[in-house]
C-alpha cells in the first residue's frame, strides 16, 4: 500500500495536535488512529508516493512499498533528508544496494528571503516591472515589443 | 447525527487560491506591492503549502529558462510545440520575466547545477539541471516569509466563488470547507487569483489497481481551477487540449533528461527509428504541415509517431536506449580511469532524476532488477491531462499585458489589468491560464508573480468592497455539506455502513440511495476513457461518441446530487469529482465544436482525420458556461500573431 506506517516505530507524534505525516501529506491521505495512536495511510490507491510522509516522520516509521498492481516485491527505496542534503538508499530485488547523496539546498532552513537577494527595484505599480526587476534578471531592463 | 458545522468569515483584499509555483510567486511578488499600497493578501491552500502543488515531490529541472535567448525566440518554439495555437503576449510576457524569477530561486537556495566555469548546466536550450528534492519547499518558504503566517490558511478546499449581488460580472467572494474540523469558510475580497492546478483523473489512468493513484500529474490536482472560473463565468479558451506525456511505463518517470542530455533514442520494438523516418522525406510527419516539417518535433507529433508504432503497426512496446546513450557517453572518456568516473556519475545523475521528482520509477526499477546502463527500457503514451503549463493549453481566457500588443490584437487581448479573467477581479495563473503553454514550474511562478502586481492594482483602483449575495452563501453552504447529509440520512438502508462498522476501511458501500465519490470518478473515468478519446479507446473520438458522452455525463450530472460522504476527507473528494465532471464536459464540448484533428497524438477526431489550417488554424476555441441555465456558449477568437517567425528556435 504505497506509503505504510510500521507499527512499531509510530509514537502518533505524541504531544502534537495532528502527525506530520498528517501535517504534510499533499492529498490528505494521513490519519491519527487516537485510540491506538498509531497513524495510517486511509487511502492507498490515491497515494502519489512522493514520500513527504516518508521524509518528515520524526521516528522513520513509514516506507513505501511499490504499487502492488505492478511493481514486484521485494525493492525498497528510502531516504534520510537532512537539512543540506538528502541519501537515498535504493535496495534492488535482486540484493544489489545503490546509494546516493544530492544537495537540497544552498541556505539555512528558514532563511529563504523573497527578494531572493536582489532588493526592491524601481518600478511602479503601473508599469511593467515586477519588483526585483532589473536587477534579478541580471540586464539593464525589460524586454518589450518591438526589442 | 450530523457534525454541526460553525462558519468562518475571512475579510481581506485578495486572496490566492492554491499556492502551487504560480501561487507562490503571486505571494512573493503580491506582498510587496500589497505593503507598499496598503492591501491585505490571505492565502488559502488545500493542502500544506510546504509541500502542496504539482511540485510536490520536487523536480529535477527547471524546464523555462531563457539565458541569452529572445522572448521571441521562445514564442518560436512555443507556438511550434502546440500547433499555432498560443497567445504571443502571454508567452512573450512569462518569457521576459522567466530569467528574474529562476535567479531568485537560486537566491532562495535552490542549488542549479554549475559547470566548472560556474555556468548552468544546460539539460536542453531552455532547460536547467537542478538538485530539486526541496524544490517546492524552498519556494514555498520564500513565500511564507513573505506573505506572513497570519495570512496563510492550510487544509481548506475552495469550491466555488461568489459574485457580487449588484453586478454578476464581479467576482466577490469563495466558499470552502476545512478538510479537518467542521468549518465553513466564508471568503470576501475585491479580487482573487485561481492558481489551483490543472486537472488529473478525468480520464482512465493506466494504472487501476492500487496503483491508480500513480499518475504522472499528482492526484490532488481535480480541476479546481477550471471549475472555479468556469461557474463563475468567466470565459475559457482551449479546453479541448489535453496534454498525453510519454513517460516510462507504469511508473511515469521523466524521459526529458535522457532525451536531451544523454540523447538516447528511442525505437518501436523491432528497431524502427520513429522520429527520424517520420522526419526523413516523405515521413508521416509530412502530413501535419506546416509544424510538422519543422523540428522540434511537436510533442503531439511525437506521441502520434509512437502511436502509429503501437496501435497501427503493432510493433510496441516503444524502447527507450539508455544503454546505448550511457555507453556513447562514456566512450567519450580518454583513459579506463575516466571512463569509470564517468559511468558512475552519469548513473547517478540518472537516478537523480527520478529520485527527485518520480520515486516509483526508482522503485519500480529497483524491483525489476532494471540497470538503465544494461538495457532499454519501455516508455508509453498516458492517459490524457488537463494543465495550462506544459505543452497542454487548457485554463481561462485572460488579459495580457498592455506593452506586448499590437493595434490590432489590443481589443481582442487586453482589458485592463494582466491576467484577469472576463470577470472583474477573477485572476488567473499557472495551469489556471490558458493558451500560454510551455511554462512549467518557474513560468508559472512568473505568472503568478505578474497576477499579483496587476491583482493589487486591482484593489487599488477598484476599492469598494463587493457585496456577495447572503441568500446564495447560506443555499451554498447547505449543498457543500448535502453528501455528509446524504449518507447520514441513508446509511442504515443497507447492512453495510451500521453503527458499529469502521469508516475509515477503505470499503465501498452499496446502497440504492446514493453513490460514493470513488465510483463518480470511476464513472467519469469510463465515459472519457471510452468515448471522448482516452487510452482505452486508442485516443478516438467521433462526434457520434462525444454526443454519447454528453448524454452520460447528464446523468452523471443529475446524480452529483447524490454524493455520500462518510466524512470531511471523503466530503474533499466528493468535491474534487464535482470540479472533475465540469471539466470533463467543457472538454467534450470543445472537442465536438472543433471539427479537425489538431493535435494527432493528443487526441483523433476519426470523423475529421486531418489539420484544417483554414477553418481552424487562425482561432481560438474558447466557452462561456451559464451557471443558472447550466449551458455552455461556444465560440471563437481570433489568433493574432504580434511577431512574425522567421525560423523556430528549437530545443
Amino acid at each position: 500500500m504505497p506509503s505504510f506506517v510500521i507499527e512499531e516505530k509510530c509514537d502518533g507524534c505524541k504531544g502534537g495536535d495532528k502527525t506530520a505525516c498528517m501535517y504534510i501529506c499533499p492529498n490528505d491521505l494521513m490519519v491519527l488512529d487516537v485510540d491506538r495512536m498509531k497513524a495510517f495511510n486511509m487511502e492507498p490507491d490515491m497515494c502519489w508516493e512522493c514520500y513527504n510522509c516518508v521524509k518528515i516522520c520524526p521516528t522513520q516509521a513509514i516506507e513505501v512499498r511499490g504499487y502492488a498492481d505492478f511493481t514486484p516485491l521485494g525493492a525498497s527505496v528510502v531516504p534520510m533528508r537532512g537539512t543540506e542534503d538528502i541519501m537515498w538508499t535504493v535496495k534492488f530485488r535482486g540484493g544489489t544496494i545503490k546509494r546516493f547523496k544530492f544537495p537540497i539546498r544552498t541556505t539555512p532552513e528558514g532563511q529563504a528571503k523573497p527578494d531572493g537577494g536582489f532588493g526592491v527595484g524601481p518600478g511602479k505599480l503601473d508599469d511593467q516591472l515586477l519588483f526585483t526587476e532589473p536587477a534579478s534578471l541580471k540586464a539593464d531592463k525589460l524586454w518589450t515589443l518591438g526589442d | 447525527m450530523m457534525q454541526e458545522f460553525k462558519t468562518v468569515e475571512v475579510t481581506t483584499d485578495l486572496l490566492i487560491i492554491g499556492p502551487g509555483m504560480a501561487g507562490c510567486g503571486a505571494c512573493v511578488e503580491g506582498a510587496h506591492w500589497a505593503k507598499e499600497n496598503n492591501v491585505k493578501i490571505t492565502v488559502v491552500d488545500k493542502a500544506a503549502m510546504e509541500r502542496s502543488g504539482a511540485v510536490a515531490m520536487g523536480l529535477s529541472a527547471i524546464n523555462q529558462y531563457q539565458g541569452e535567448n529572445t522572448p521571441v525566440d521562445y514564442l518560436s518554439y512555443v507556438r511550434q510545440d502546440l500547433m499555432g495555437l498560443c497567445r504571443d503576449d502571454l508567452v512573450m510576457d512569462i518569457s521576459r520575466h522567466v530569467n528574474g524569477t529562476v535567479h531568485m530561486f537560486e537566491g532562495f537556495g535552490l542549488p542549479i547545477w554549475k559547470d566548472p566555469d560556474g555556468n548552468y548546466v544546460h539539460e536542453g536550450r531552455w532547460q536547467l539541471m537542478i538538485n530539486g528534492e526541496s524544490y517546492k519547499a524552498i519556494v514555498a518558504e520564500a513565500a511564507k516569509n513573505a506573505i506572513g503566517m497570519d495570512n496563510i490558511i492550510e487544509r481548506v478546499f475552495v469550491v466555488q466563488l461568489l459574485l457580487d449581488k449588484n453586478d454578476k460580472s464581479r467576482v466577490a467572494g469563495a466558499i470552502g470547507f476545512s478538510t479537518r474540523d467542521p468549518e465553513i469558510y466564508v471568503f470576501k475580497f475585491k479580487a482573487c487569483i485561481v492558481c489551483a492546478g490543472g486537472a488529473v483523473h478525468v480520464f482512465r489512468p493506466r494504472s487501476t489497481g492500487e496503483g491508480l493513484g500513480r499518475a504522472w500529474y499528482p492526484p490532488w490536482n481535480a480541476g479546481s481551477s477550471s471549475y472555479l472560473t468556469t461557474t463563475a463565468g468567466a470565459e475559457m479558451t482551449s479546453q479541448e487540449v489535453v496534454f498525453i506525456p510519454g513517460r516510462f511505463k507504469d511508473g511515469y518517470g521523466p524521459v526529458g533528461a535522457w532525451f536531451l542530455l544523454f540523447k538516447a533514442s528511442a525505437t518501436s520494438a523491432t528497431g524502427f527509428n520513429y522520429m527520424a523516418e517520420g522526419l526523413a522525406e516523405g515521413g508521416e510527419l509530412h502530413n501535419w504541415p506546416p509544424y510538422g516539417k519543422v523540428k522540434p518535433i511537436p510533442t503531439c507529433l511525437r506521441n502520434h509517431l509512437m502511436m502509429i508504432e503501437m496501435y497501427q503497426k503493432g510493433d510496441g512496446p516503444i524502447f527507450i536506449h539508455t544503454d546505448k546513450a550511457i555507453a556513447k557517453l562514456a566512450e567519450k572518456a580518454p583513459d579506463e580511469k575516466t571512463y569509470k568516473k564517468e559511468l558512475k556519475k552519469l548513473e547517478a545523475e540518472a537516478w537523480e532524476d527520478f529520485l527527485d521528482m518520480t520515486i516509483s520509477q526508482a522503485i519500480l526499477w529497483a524491483s525489476k532488477d532494471v540497470f538503465p546502463e544494461e538495457g532499454p527500457s519501455e516508455i508509453m503514451p498516458s492517459e490524457p491531462y488537463f494543465i495550462g503549463s506544459h505543452s497542454g493549453a487548457s485554463g481561462a481566457w485572460v488579459s495580457g499585458p498592455e506593452d506586448i500588443q499590437t493595434d490590432g490584437s489590443k481589443n481582442e487581448y487586453f482589458w485592463g489589468y494582466n491576467r484577469m479573467t472576463t470577470v472583474k477581479g477573477l485572476f488567473a495563473a499557472g495551469d489556471g491560464v490558458g493558451v500560454s503553454s510551455h511554462k512549467f514550474s518557474s513560468g508559472s511562478f512568473t505568472e503568478g508573480r505578474i497576477a499579483a502586481k496587476a491583482a493589487v492594482k486591482f484593489c487599488v483602483e477598484n476599492p469598494d468592497m463587493p457585496e456577495a449575495d447572503g441568500a446564495e452563501v447560506e443555499k451554498l453552504k447547505e449543498q457543500i455539506l448535502l453528501p455528509l447529509k446524504v449518507y447520514e440520512e441513508h446509511k442504515g438502508y443497507t447492512t453495510l455502513g451500521t453503527a458499529t462498522k469502521k469508516y475509515d476501511l477503505p470499503v465501498e458501500e452499496v446502497n440504492p440511495n446514493y453513490i460514493t465519490p470513488k465510483m463518480v470518478m470511476f464513472r467519469l473515468n469510463k465515459i472519457m476513457d471510452e468515448y471522448v478519446a482516452g487510452w482505452g479507446s486508442q485516443y478516438n473520438c467521433s462526434s457520434i461518441t462525444l454526443n454519447i458522452a454528453l448524454d452520460l455525463l447528464k446523468l452523471l450530472k443529475e446524480d452529483l446530487s447524490k454524493l455520500a460522504a462518510r466524512n470531511l476527507h471523503e466530503l474533499m473528494r466528493c468535491w474534487e469529482n464535482i470540479h472533475r465532471v465540469q471539466i470533463a464536459e467543457a472538454h467534450t464540448r470543445h472537442k465536438l465544436f472543433r471539427e479537425e484533428t489538431r493535435w494527432p497524438g493528443y487526441y483523433y477526431r476519426s470523423d475529421f482525420k486531418k489539420i484544417d489550417e483554414d477553418k481552424w488554424g487562425k482561432v481560438f476555441v474558447n466557452s462561456v458556461y451559464d451557471a443558472e441555465k447550466d449551458e455552455f456558449t461556444m465560440l471563437t477568437r481570433p489568433i493574432i500573431h504580434l511577431v512574425d517567425i522567421k525560423e523556430v528556435v528549437g530545443m
